[in-house]
Parts: C-alpha cells; structure tokens; sequence
C-alpha cells in the first residue's frame, strides 16, 4: 500500500497536473487574500476561506480523474490487481495520496496567517479548524471523484463528471432558497456541504458535521471497491 | 507447481471458458495455443487473480489462488499481453515500484541489477518508459514479471514486438527459466510455441482442444504417408504408372514444372519411396524430385481448431504456390477410366 501511495503522489508531479493544480489553489487564494482581507483591512480569514470552497471544487476532479481510469486505460490495473495487495488496500492508497495532494494545497492557508501574523494577528484556531474541515470536506469529494473515476477508462470523462456532481452538491443549497416546504429543506439542511464547511470556516468543529464527512468518504470508497471487485466478476 | 481445475467463465451471454483444465509441473514450460478470441488471456487473468472465474479453481504451489489470493499472487510474476507500464516513470523507479509492490525481500539493488541484466534493459534503465520502443517496454515488462523470482511465470505474448534478434533472446531467456519455473506461455504463434514449450495446450472457443507434449505432437503430424515426386516424364503415363504400384492409395497431378516435366503426389497406405523409384527407374523417365511430405506442426493445429485432422499440404514445401495450372488440375484424382484413357492417349504420341 505505501509503494501504491507513494507512486500516485510522485505522479502529480511527474505531470504538469500538479503543479497546475497547485498554481490555481495558490492563485484563487492570492486573490480572495488580497480583496477579502488585505484590500478591506481585516485579520479575518473566515470569508476567504468560504470563497475558497469554490476552488476546492475546481481542482478536486483534476487531482482524483487519473486515480482509476488511467490505470484501466494503461492496463497498469493489471499489475495493481495480480500484486499481493488487497483491492480495499488499494483504493486507500489512491485516495490518501489524493488527500495528500489536497493538503499540500492547503499549506496555502498557513502562508495566508504567516502574513497576516507579521501585520497583525491572526486566528489560528480558525485556521487550523479550517485546513481540518476543508480535508474532511474534500475528503468526502475526493472518494466521491475516486468513485466516478473508476466507472470510466477516460480521464477527461472522469473529471467533467465530478465537477458536474460536485456543482450540483453545492447546488442543494440554493434549492433550500425556492421551496419553503419543511421536509425538503431538512433533507437539503443534512446533505449540504457547504452548510457544514462553513461551521469548520467559522471556527466551529461539530462532531456530526465530521461523521457526515468521514461516512460519505467511507461510503463512496467501498463504492469504489465493489466496482473494482465487481469488475473481475464481470 | 500450477493447478488448473474445470475453469468455466461467462462474459454476460458468452462463454469464455468451458471447463478448462491442466496442471503445469515445475521446471515444465507449458505453450498455451489458440486463436484470437480463443480464451488464453482469460485464462491467464484468471490464474493470475485479475479475474475471478465462475467455477473451478487454481492452485500456485499448493496455494489456492481464490482462498488466499495475496500469497498466491506473491508466487506468481506476470506478464500480460500488453506490459502494465507506467509511461511518467524511469525504467528504475518502476522497477524499485514494482519490486515494493511485490513486497519482495531480496536485497533490492542487487536483485533489480540481476533482472536487467537477464532482460537486458541496463542500458535504458534511467529513461523515461515513455520514451522506449515499442521492443524495450515488453522487455522491462518482463523484467518486471521476473522481479522477486518468482516459482511461477505466465506470459501472454512475451515477444510481441521484438525483433528477430531479440525474440531468439527471449525465447532463449525463457527456455533458462523454464529449468526451474513452472511457466505458461501463450502465443497464436506455432513456431513460438514449438521453439520454447515442453508441453502444449491448444485452447479454442473457450474449450481445450488438445493437450500434449510438443515433440507428439510434431510427430503426429509426421504420421502420414504423401510422397511428393518431379519426374521428366508422360504425364498420363506417369500417372497410371503410380497408380498401380503396390500400396497407392491415390496419385494427384499437381503441375507441369517446366517443360516436360510434372509433378505428382502420391497417397500411400505405407512407406513406398523404394517401390516408386524403382518403378520409376524402369521406364525411361527421370526423376527430379521426390520428398515425403511432412505434416506441420500448423497442419495438426489447424486440423484440431477446424475440428478434424487438417489434411498434409497439396504442395510440395519448395513448390511454388502460384504455379500455372496447378489450380486447375490440383485436385484430379485418377480412376480407373482416366488411367485406361490415359494408355490410349500416350499410345497416339
């Protein structure tokens, strides 16, 4: 399993994938920096990072499209499945070296309260909070985009879909805006995403928002393993 | 050791395979043989645990393959048809990859150095995989497959792509292996097969056709009685002459060579070179040519996937195929009227 991981996180950077990656997160963040903080005076960070939640999105399918259909459109599933190694220990690789990628955008953040520390000062719990609830976040989003990258042997298939599917996950929330209907709005308010991150961007750790997070990833990568498994069934 | 017992595998309505078994002893090359289509590489991605199999079992060195898939596969190196290859990494850092990925416990420097050496790829072993031909990418896949030295090695298509030089190489490479492997190679290439295995497998639609050792099998293709003879002769003459020697099942006029010369093929229900030469020999005519016609090794195998014994070819293996008139008269068989006419007609030259 670490070979398995340490192979897809040198493959980020093997491509200009990673790097680019890397550019927009640190590009996008620049920006909502400047205007959101910087331009209008304040130390804090809690609306940069709910912009942020966009470019999270944006770049979550470019970091989890190669994960298994490249593999299937290489053959190298080939030597993945003949290995001693678990198909379940397998997917975990994948998915952790995404959520490695995913953190090291995320470093972003602390440069962000670096600079503010030297102009004035910073709250790091809420930076901290956020990095923590933007990885449970886009964990979530990462097993998600794993999971439609292993229904397709096409990469660029693979990532339109997670950004359709993770546009419209955003979208709940607007929904929640058109109907007054109580039942609707409940089932909007517990699948939201958005609502949940921007406890974590306001500093707040709820233990539910958390599980919520952890058993969507966990869901979508035992998804991801039956569509491996079911696939040597076929 | 390889056991495989009653492999039966349904792609949706298809039948892949239908029951197949054989067991593959160590030190044994076993050629897997059979059309596109056939159902070797499923096979082998069964034996391998790629794929899963509706019913039946494999067994690497006593290890089921389906009840303790890791340690089965720890036993297993694997070639498949089209080298699983990471195009963004150094022929190196794959290797080192696929080495951790094997959980191997060999030294690894030591051991990746061997394994290039065998396969010979030291000298691109810091290029890019991207950047190989089409010849070294299926030998760093089988350098792969060699990493950990494992009992077991299955190869689908092992020198596809090589050139001429380098398959001797392979096949070479193999036939060392094979000293102390259990190995299962296939191929739709005959030579291949004959050049490298110890035993053959030929699989079609799903089903084992035939199963034997290589050098049976080439020797039941010998098992026939054709004789191929060019004489400076008359042909209907030539014919009737044939035709009445002792043990001739059926005389064929193949063509005329050049002029005045023909050439013939004879079915006999035994050896009679001796009898025709010396009938032969008794009339004034010359004989050019005269060779037994051996049934190839790609005569059985194609006499077994069309499902009956293919019968030896009508042409003589120097003739030249798109001899003038052969067409024509290839399949004249003499009766009894024919050879009266044919007395007749000499008798007017």
């Amino acid at each position: 399993m670490t070979a398995i991981f340490k192979r897809e996180f040198a493959s980020y950077f093997a491509s200009p994938v990673g790097y680019a990656v890397l550019a927009a997160f640190a590009f996008f963040n620049g920006i909502f920096m400047y205007v959101q903080c910087l331009f209008i005076g304040t130390s804090s960070l809690s609306n940069v990072f709910t912009s942020m939640f966009s470019t999270v999105l944006f770049i979550i399918p470019l970091i989890t499209m190669r994960s298994f259909a490249e593999d299937r459109r290489n053959r190298t599933d080939q030597a993945l499945l003949t290995s001693p190694v678990s198909i379940p220990s397998i997917v975990l690789a994948k998915y952790l070296s995404a959520a490695a990628m995913l953190l090291v955008c995320l470093s972003a953040y602390v440069i962000d309260g670096l600079v503010l520390s030297f102009i004035s000062k910073p709250d790091w719990s809420v930076i901290i909070g956020n990095i923590f609830g933007i990885l449970l976040s886009g964990s979530a989003f990462i097993a998600m985009g794993i999971f439609i990258s292993s229904l397709t042997q096409s990469v660029i298939v693979a990532a339109l879909v997670t950004f359709v599917v993770n546009v419209l996950i955003t979208l709940i929330d607007t929904i929640a805006t058109t109907t007054s209907n109580e039942a609707v709005n409940m089932i909007v308010n517990v699948l939201s995403f958005q609502e949940k991150y921007a406890q974590f961007a306001l500093g707040v750790v709820s233990f539910s928002d958390v599980l919520f997070f952890i058993s969507i990833t966990f869901i979508f990568l035992f998804f991801t393993d039956r569509v491996i498994e079911r696939r040597r069934w076929a | 050791m390889i056991k495989v017992r009653h492999l039966t595998k349904t792609y949706v309505r298809d039948k892949a395979l239908d029951d197949v078994s054989f067991t593959v002893n160590d030190g044994e090359i076993l050629g897997l043989l059979g059309p596109n289509g056939a159902g070797k590489s499923t096979t082998m991605n069964i034996i391998t645990g790629y794929l899963s199999c509706d019913s039946g079992s494999v067994e690497i060195q006593g290890t089921d393959m389906l009840e303790e898939p890791t340690k089965a596969k720890k036993k297993i190196g694997y070639l498949p048809e089209v080298p699983p290859l990471y195009s963004d990494m150094t022929v190196q850092k794959y290797l080192e990859f696929m080495f951790s990925l094997k959980k191997v416990r060999l030294p690894m420097k030591e051991h990746i150095n061997t394994v290039c050496e065998k396969t010979n790829i030291t000298s691109v072993r810091e290029k890019l995989i991207s950047s190989l031909s089409k010849g070294y990418r299926q030998r760093v896949g089988l350098a792969q497959a060699l990493l950990g030295d494992p009992p077991v090695l299955i190869l689908d298509e092992p020198t596809v792509g090589l050139d001429p030089e380098q398959i001797i190489e392979i096949r070479r490479l193999i036939r060392e292996l094979g000293k102390d492997h259990s190995v299962i190679l296939s191929s739709h290439l005959l030579s291949e097969v004959q050049a490298v295995s110890d035993k053959i497998v030929i699989i079609n639609k799903g089903r084992i056709v035939a199963e034997e050792t290589t050098s049976t099998m080439t020797q039941s293709g010998k098992a026939t009685n054709r004789l191929f003879v060019e004489a400076e002769c008359r042909k209907n003459t030539m014919l009737t002459l044939l035709k009445n020697i002792d043990g001739v099942t059926g005389v064929k006029y193949l063509s005329e060579t050049e002029r005045g010369c023909h050439e013939f093929v004879i079915d006999s229900s035994r050896d009679v070179r001796r009898l025709v030469f010396k009938a032969i020999a008794r009339t004034d005519f010359s004989i050019l040519k005269m060779q037994p016609a051996e049934r190839s090794l790609e005569d059985t195998y194609l006499g077994i996937i069309s499902g009956s014994a293919a019968p030896a070819d009508e042409k003589a293996p120097d003739n030249k195929p798109d001899d003038k008139g052969s067409e024509q008269t290839a399949s004249e068989e003499t009766s009894a009227e024919e050879v009266k006419e044919a007395e007749n007609d000499d008798s007017d030259i």
